[in-house]
C-alpha cells in the first residue's frame, strides 16, 4: 500500500517505453498526467471541503447543515456547482475586462502550483525541488496580485478598498509566516520539503517550534484570507470584497483557489511540523491526509468562532507581535542549536 | 509626500450591515473615515398619514410594525396613548400580562442586538446563539397571540386573548434558562478579545452629546445618564416593580452592548415579579364599540421601548378616526448621532457603531 501510487507511475513508464517511447517523452507524459491528477484531487477535495465546512458550521450553530441531497447531504456541493455553472456571467461594463476575466485564472494557476512541490507521501512529491520551501513561499505570495487585479478590474469601490486591504495585510504578513518557516529550515538544514520530513523521523518540529507554528498558524491564516482575518473579503463591511463584481464560474474559481490555498497550506503544517506522511501502520500518503484534514478542522473552527478583526489591529498585529516573535524564534533556535553543537550533540 | 483623495462609498441601502435599508453615505480617505451623512426614509410606508384614515383600533396592526423586533412595545404605546385620550382604566390583570409581554419582547430585541452586533462584526456563530434563544419568545407569542413576530396582541383597554396554561411553563423555564444563556454570550461574545478590541473606545458618544442630541433609551444609559422612563416618568404599572437601571461609564460600543445584556437580566427580574403578583380577572376592560375621542383632545404618551423613548402624539377631532397620529421613534433620532461617534473612525467602525446604536428601519423611516 505504501508505494502504490509510485508503482502505478513506474508501471505506466516502463509500459510507455515497453511500447518504444523515449523515456524522455514517457516522463513528460507521466508529470502531465501527474498535473491532471492533482487538478482532478483539488476539484474533488474542493467539493468535499466546502461540504465539510458546510456541516462544521453547522455542528458548530446547532444547525444541522446540508441534509437534503443524498446521504449527509453530500451531493449538495455538487448541485452548488452545477448552479454556479449555469449561471450568467456578467463582467460590468466598465471593467477592465482583461484584468477582470483573467485575475480567477491566474488565482487558480497559482494554487494548483503550490502542490508541485508538496511531497504527498514518502517520495511523492511532483517536483522534489532543493528549494522547495523558498518556491512554496514566493508562490504563495503572488496570489496577492491576483487579488489587487480583482479588485482594480472591477472598478468597483468596495472591490478596490478589499484589494487594498489584501495587499497590506499579505505584505505584513508574509514575512512573519517566512520568518517562522526559517527556524523548521534551520534545524532541518534543508529547504527541501521531502528532507525537512527525513528530518523530523525521531521529533516532529511542533515539539521543537511550538512558537513557529503559532507564528505560521495565524500568518497562514491571513494569507489564506480566512476569519478571523477575511480582510478582502469582509462580507459586512465591504459585501463581498475583490470578488462584489464576480458570479457564476469565475466567481466559484475564488472559491476553489481559496480552498485550494487552505489545502496546501494545511499540507505544509503537517509536512513542516507534524512529520509529514509520518506515523504507524497506515502508508505515508494517508498519514498526510489525515494530518492536513485535522488542521483544516482548526481553521474552521476558528473562522466560524472569531469575530473579524480590524484592519489597523490586524497590521499592527502583525508588525508589533508576530514579526518580533518570529525573530526572537530564530534567534533562540539559532543559540540553541549551537549550544547543542559546542555540547557534541 | 503622498497625494490622497477622498473618496465617497454607499454603505446601503442595500448592503449586509445596512439593518434593512439604512443608506450611509461615507466619505473616507483610504480607511479612515471623514464624515458620513444619514440618508433615513428607504423604508417608508407613511404609517403616520395611514393613521388618519383608520379607526382607532384599526391602527394597532400598524403599530405593530414599527418596531417589529419588539413588536408589543410599539401597540403597547400607542394603545396606552389612545386610553389616556379617552381616560380609560385598564383591568389589573391585563397591566400585568402587558408589562410580561412588553418586558419579552425588549428581551427578544436585545437579543437580536447582540446577534446582529455578533455577525455584523463578523462572529456568524454568535447570532445563531442569540437567534436561538429569542426563538423561545417568539414560541411564547404564538402561544399568547397567535402571532410571533408582528403580534398585534394589545387592545384599547386590555389586551386580545388572556395567556394560555401552556404559557407559563415556558416562560418559567426561560427565565430559569437565562443566567446560563447570559453566561454562553460572555463566553463566546462579551469574552473574546477582538470582539472587545472592535468595540472598547469606538464610537464614543459623551453623556453631553447625548443629551444635546435627544439620544434616549440604552445608548443614552450607556454614556452614564440613568435615565429610564419606567422609573422616571412610571406608565401603566411599572411603579410598582424593583429593577436596576444599568449605566455605562465611557458610552462607546462596548457600554452600549454591556447595558443592554445588564438590561436583559433586568427585564428577567420584572416578569418574574409579575408573574408572582399576577392577580385573576378580566384581561380586557369595558371599551365603547366605537371609540370617538372629544374634538380638540390630544394627548402625548411616552413608553420605554427597547430603542428608547417612544412617543406617540395623538389629536383628535370628534371622529372615529384621529386627526393626527405622531411617532416619535427613538430609531430615527439615535441614527442622528452616527456621524458624530463615527467620524474619525476607521471604515469598520461605522459597521459597529450601527450595531451598537441599534436601529429598527421600519421604526425610524415609519
Amino acid at each position: 500500500m505504501e508505494t502504490i501510487f509510485i508503482d502505478i507511475a513506474e508501471f505506466l513508464t516502463s509500459w510507455m517505453v515497453g511500447l518504444g517511447l523515449a523515456p524522455l517523452w514517457a516522463d513528460l507524459i507521466i508529470t502531465i498526467l501527474q498535473w491532471a491528477v492533482i487538478v482532478l484531487i483539488i476539484t474533488v477535495n474542493t467539493i468535499v471541503l466546502v461540504w465539510m465546512e458546510r456541516k462544521v458550521s453547522g455542528f458548530i450553530q446547532e444547525r444541522i447543515g446540508p441534509n437534503r441531497l443524498g446521504p449527509f447531504g453530500a451531493f449538495q456541493t455538487i448541485a452548488d456547482t452545477l448552479k454556479l455553472l449555469t449561471k450568467e456571467d456578467i463582467v460590468p461594463a466598465r471593467a477592465d475586462k482583461l484584468i477582470f476575466k483573467t485575475a480567477p485564472m491566474f488565482f487558480i494557476i497559482v494554487s494548483v502550483m503550490l502542490y508541485a512541490v508538496l511531497p504527498l507521501g514518502n517520495n511523492m512529491a511532483v517536483v522534489n525541488l532543493n528549494v522547495g520551501l523558498f518556491y512554496f513561499i514566493s508562490l504563495g505570495s503572488l496570489s496577492t496580485i491576483c487579488l489587487l487585479m480583482a479588485g482594480w478590474g472591477s472598478n468597483n469601490k468596495w472591490s478596490l478598498v478589499g484589494a487594498m486591504r489584501s495587499v497590506a495585510q499579505m505584505i505584513s504578513y508574509e514575512i512573519p509566516l517566512a520568518f517562522s518557516l526559517l527556524g523548521v529550515v534551520m534545524i532541518a538544514g534543508s529547504l527541501n520539503l521531502s528532507d525537512i520530513v527525513t528530518a523530523q523521523n525521531r521529533l516532529w518540529f511542533i515539539i521543537l517550534q511550538p512558537v513557529a507554528f503559532i507564528v505560521y498558524f495565524i500568518a497562514a491564516t491571513a494569507e489564506l484570507n480566512r476569519g478571523p482575518f477575511d480582510m478582502p473579503e469582509a462580507e459586512q463591511e465591504l459585501t463581498a470584497g475583490a470578488y462584489t463584481e464576480y458570479t457564476g464560474m469565475r466567481w466559484a474559481l475564488f472559491f476553489l483557489a481559496e480552498y485550494t490555498n487552505l489545502v496546501a497550506v494545511s499540507a505544509l503544517a503537517a509536512t513542516l511540523f507534524f512529520g509529514g506522511g509520518q506515523g504507524p501502520l497506515l502508508p505515508s500518503w494517508l498519514w498526510i491526509i489525515i494530518k492536513t484534514y485535522l488542521i483544516m478542522l482548526v481553521f474552521m473552527w476558528m473562522k466560524w468562532t472569531f469575530p473579524r478583526i480590524r484592519m489597523d489591529h490586524l497590521l499592527s498585529f502583525s508588525w508589533k507581535v508576530l514579526i518580533p516573535v518570529s525573530l526572537a524564534n530564530i534567534l533562540v533556535t539559532g543559540a540553541g542549536l549551537e549550544l547543542f553543537r559546542w555540547m557534541g550533540w | 509626500m503622498l497625494k490622497t483623495d477622498p473618496y465617497t462609498i454607499n454603505i446601503g441601502p442595500q448592503h449586509p450591515s445596512a439593518h434593512g435599508g439604512l443608506r450611509a453615505e461615507t466619505i473616507m480617505d483610504g480607511e479612515d473615515v471623514q464624515d458620513v451623512i444619514v440618508h433615513l426614509g428607504y423604508v417608508h410606508r407613511s404609517v403616520e398619514k395611514i393613521a388618519e384614515s383608520r379607526t382607532y383600533a384599526q391602527f394597532v396592526p400598524y403599530a405593530s410594525r414599527l418596531d417589529y423586533l419588539a413588536s408589543h412595545l410599539p401597540t403597547l404605546g400607542y394603545v396606552q396613548a389612545v386610553e389616556k385620550l379617552l381616560g380609560i382604566t385598564v383591568p389589573e390583570r391585563a397591566e400585568y400580562i402587558r408589562v410580561i409581554v412588553a418586558e419579552l419582547s425588549r428581551i427578544a430585541s436585545h437579543l437580536i442586538f447582540a446577534g446582529s452586533l455578533a455577525i455584523d462584526l463578523g462572529a456568524t456563530t454568535g447570532m445563531i446563539y442569540c437567534y436561538r434563544d429569542r426563538e423561545r419568545i417568539m414560541d411564547m407569542f404564538e402561544m399568547s397571540s397567535g402571532q410571533r413576530l408582528i403580534a398585534s396582541y394589545m387592545r384599547i383597554g386590555g389586551v386580545s386573548h388572556d395567556f394560555p396554561d401552556s404559557f407559563y411553563p415556558a416562560v418559567k423555564s426561560f427565565l430559569g434558562d437565562l443566567p446560563k444563556m447570559i453566561s454562553e454570550y460572555h463566553g463566546l461574545l462579551s469574552g473574546n478579545e477582538i470582539l472587545q478590541a472592535r468595540c472598547k473606545g469606538v464610537g464614543v458618544l459623551s453623556a453631553d452629546d447625548a443629551i444635546a442630541y435627544g439620544i434616549t433609551g440604552p445608548n443614552l444609559r450607556a454614556s452614564g445618564v440613568a435615565y429610564d422612563i419606567r422609573r422616571e416618568d412610571p406608565y401603566g404599572i411599572y411603579d410598582r416593580f424593583e429593577f436596576n437601571v444599568p449605566t455605562g461609564h465611557c458610552g462607546d460600543s462596548w457600554d452600549r452592548y454591556t447595558v443592554r445584556i445588564e438590561e436583559i437580566e433586568q427585564s428577567g427580574r420584572i416578569i418574574e415579579q409579575a408573574l408572582r403578583d399576577m392577580p385573576a380577572g378580566d384581561y380586557l376592560g369595558k371599551v365603547p364599540r366605537i371609540i370617538k375621542p372629544p374634538a380638540g383632545r390630544e394627548v402625548y404618551h411616552r413608553i420605554e421601548s427597547a430603542k428608547g423613548e417612544l412617543g406617540y402624539h395623538i389629536v383628535s377631532n370628534g371622529t372615529d378616526k384621529p386627526h393626527r397620529v405622531h411617532v416619535r421613534a427613538p430609531s430615527f433620532v439615535n441614527m442622528m448621532a452616527l456621524p458624530l461617534v463615527s467620524r474619525g473612525g476607521k471604515l469598520q467602525d461605522i459597521i459597529t457603531n450601527i450595531a451598537t446604536l441599534d436601529p429598527v428601519l421600519g421604526e425610524s423611516d415609519r
